[in-house]
């Protein structure tokens, strides 16, 4: 079994390096440190910290606030309060005039588990892509979280970073170098493109075995920066494989998948069937994350079926 | 700037206004008329802010959280020289740097861009924050609408304001008493506004005037009190200056015709004191 880390840890642990090497960067939370990971940095840099209690839309526009002065603040909060209860503000005193804030928000999807569908956020990436220059980054695994932080701390402009709670397995080694707008193919294959973001990029390498059991070579990309959308790389895919199939834990409805089958039928002019596994237009419930997986269609089987279907949508 | 100059501004920035709004066909002139002396007295008394330099990093910072009186703002920034008085014709136009409400992408001096009610304060409680942080001597300023004060976020701000003690931070309540769909009380009341300021831990400073610009430039000039932030509550009048516009709901967002803007006009006089 691969070492797990919750992206969430990695966040924390890299916002404490972070700190220690910019001293401009500054952290918020809404009294959810704990659970964030923000609070090691609270303790470290407490003069840098801070606390602005259960009021996530004072926290947003207080991180506009701070960025007009010349900080670099990484606001953190649950994905579902962060996107959804202070949407406006990251609408109107971050992205409009395009800020230098970073919205880090954790416990993103349906993998929060038992707390159930008020607190299973799967709908921020659609929130924060239709934002006029928003950088969007779903990390994979805590390697890849940790270097997406520091790229968003570079990044001039506005970022929506999304972390989960559990533990997943690391993919990536410590050679691994993030870049955002890059996508990572993780596997060639000729018949079929899997694009998946976050905890599914687990999962798709996980269906590509099992397709190559069955005699079908999947390409596995990892598309960890949602918006920009690496186009090249989507083209590539449609144009080399002709088939392809996303997969995010998020909703089919204005996430990674509809990124790509915008792209596909739009500016990269590269019409393929598009199969898009991910949650189907429902909300969540309790219970725990891998039922939830199972019961919301999230699984590598489910990559698995999604991909024969796109294989046999080309044929026709 | 001595009171008389500043009476005589605040004549100049009440015509940019009215002709302004009246050039572009709509706006917002009631809100407008409402903060004049507010706004003069703040920039012309308080605020260390260089039009020949706007993003100079030591400056003062002002953050319009009821944006919809942006005519007020570019009038005041016009009038110091920020950019050319000539693009107040461009108001509401196409690709014109003054937007229905302020941009801080477009405008020269604009600190914060606004206009989505009720996070001004929060924006102006980042600014206080990061300076107060960086061990700068920067003062941060804003003025709020009454009807605005309904939103949520002007609690969570404030809350935090007196939470962190920022003392470079004055919140000034632009209370003319009337909002969209009539006045405050009708639609929503307020309550007592000084008791609630100061509740949250704000040393507030009501005043009986706050249009009289004498009355405006001593409550800005009162002293700080360590720790705490500075509410200055005025009671104001809604299209002040003009006589058919004064405590009218109607004039909250509707345009003078050409007509009315000569009676307006001619009401205000040029600004030269006898």
């Amino acid at each position: 079994m691969a070492e797990k880390i919750a992206t969430r840890d990695a966040y924390g642990k890299a916002l404490v390096a972070l700190g220690a090497r910019n001293k401009d960067v500054v952290v918020l939370d809404a009294d959810l440190s704990k659970s964030t990971k923000t609070a090691k940095f609270g303790e470290t840099y407490p003069e840098r910290f801070f606390q602005m209690g259960i009021a996530e839309q004072d926290l947003m526009s207080t991180a506009a606030g701070l960025a007009t002065v010349g900080k670099i603040p990484f606001a953190s909060t649950f994905a579902i309060f962060a996107t959804g209860r202070a949407f406006e503000q990251i609408r109107n005193s971050i992205a409009y005039p395009h800020l230098n804030v970073k919205v880090a928000a954790t416990h993103a999807g349906i993998t929060v588990g038992e707390d159930g569908g008020s607190h299973q956020s799967i709908e921020d990436i659609a929130l924060m892509r239709v934002l006029p220059g928003m950088t969007v980054i779903v990390p994979a695994d805590g390697p890849e979280a940790e270097q997406a932080v520091y790229a968003a701390a570079e990044h001039d402009g506005p970022v929506y970073l999304r972390f989960g709670r559990g533990g997943v397995p690391v993919i990536h080694g410590a050679d691994y170098q993030f870049k955002i707008g890059k996508a990572e193919v993780l596997r060639d294959g000729g018949d079929v493109a899997i694009i998946a973001c976050g905890v599914m990029v687990e999962a798709a390498l996980a269906a590509a075995d099992l397709l190559a059991a069955e005699g079908i070579t999947a390409r596995v990309i990892n598309m960890a920066t949602v918006k920009p959308l690496d186009a090249e790389v989507v083209k590539a895919a449609a144009v080399q494989t002709g088939a392809i199939v996303t997969a995010e834990e998020h909703s089919v409805i204005g996430g990674l998948g509809a990124a790509v089958a915008e792209h596909v039928v739009g500016n990269g002019n590269c019409p393929v069937p598009v199969e898009m596994v991910g949650v189907q237009d429902v909300f969540g419930q309790s219970g725990n994350p891998a039922e939830l997986m199972k019961e919301y269609g999230l699984t590598a089987a489910d990559i698995v079926a999604a991909a024969k279907r796109a294989v046999e949508r080309k044929k026709k | 700037m001595n009171c008389l100059e500043l009476e005589k501004m605040a004549v100049t920035v009440r015509r940019d206004i009215l002709t302004m709004i009246c050039s572009a066909g709509s706006g917002h002139p009631g809100g407008s008329l409402s903060m004049v002396e507010l706004l003069v007295a703040t920039y012309c008394t308080q605020m260390h802010v260089d039009p020949k330099h706007p993003d100079a990093p030591e400056r003062d910072r002002f953050v319009l959280s009821k944006g919809h009186a942006a005519p007020c703002y570019y009038a005041v920034l016009g009038e110091l020289g920020f950019f050319d008085k000539a693009e107040f014709k461009n108001f509401r136009q196409l690709h014109s740097i003054l937007q229905g409400h302020p941009d801080v992408k477009k405008v020269p001096g604009i600190d914060a861009s606004t206009g989505s009610l009720g996070q001004g304060v929060s924006i102006a409680v980042g600014m206080a924050l990061g300076a107060k942080a960086a061990g700068k001597n920067m003062k941060v300023y804003t003025i709020l609408g009454d009807g605005e004060l309904q939103e949520g976020q002007v609690c969570e701000a404030c809350t935090a304001a007196a939470h962190y003690k920022l003392d470079n931070l004055t919140v000034m309540i632009d209370n003319n008493g009337l909002q969209i769909d009539g006045t405050n009380d009708e639609v929503m009341s307020l309550g007592n506004l000084h008791t609630r300021f100061e509740t949250f831990g704000l040393n507030v400073i009501e005043l009986p005037d706050g249009n009289d610009m004498q009355a405006v430039v001593y409550a800005l000039a009162l002293p700080t009190i360590p720790g705490k932030p500075k509410c200055i509550l005025a009671h104001t009048t809604k299209g002040k200056g003009v006589s058919f516009m004064e405590n009218q709901v109607s004039w909250h967002g509707r345009a003078p015709s050409a007509e009315e803007l000569k009676v307006a006009l001619k009401e205000l006089g040029d600004g030269k004191i006898e």
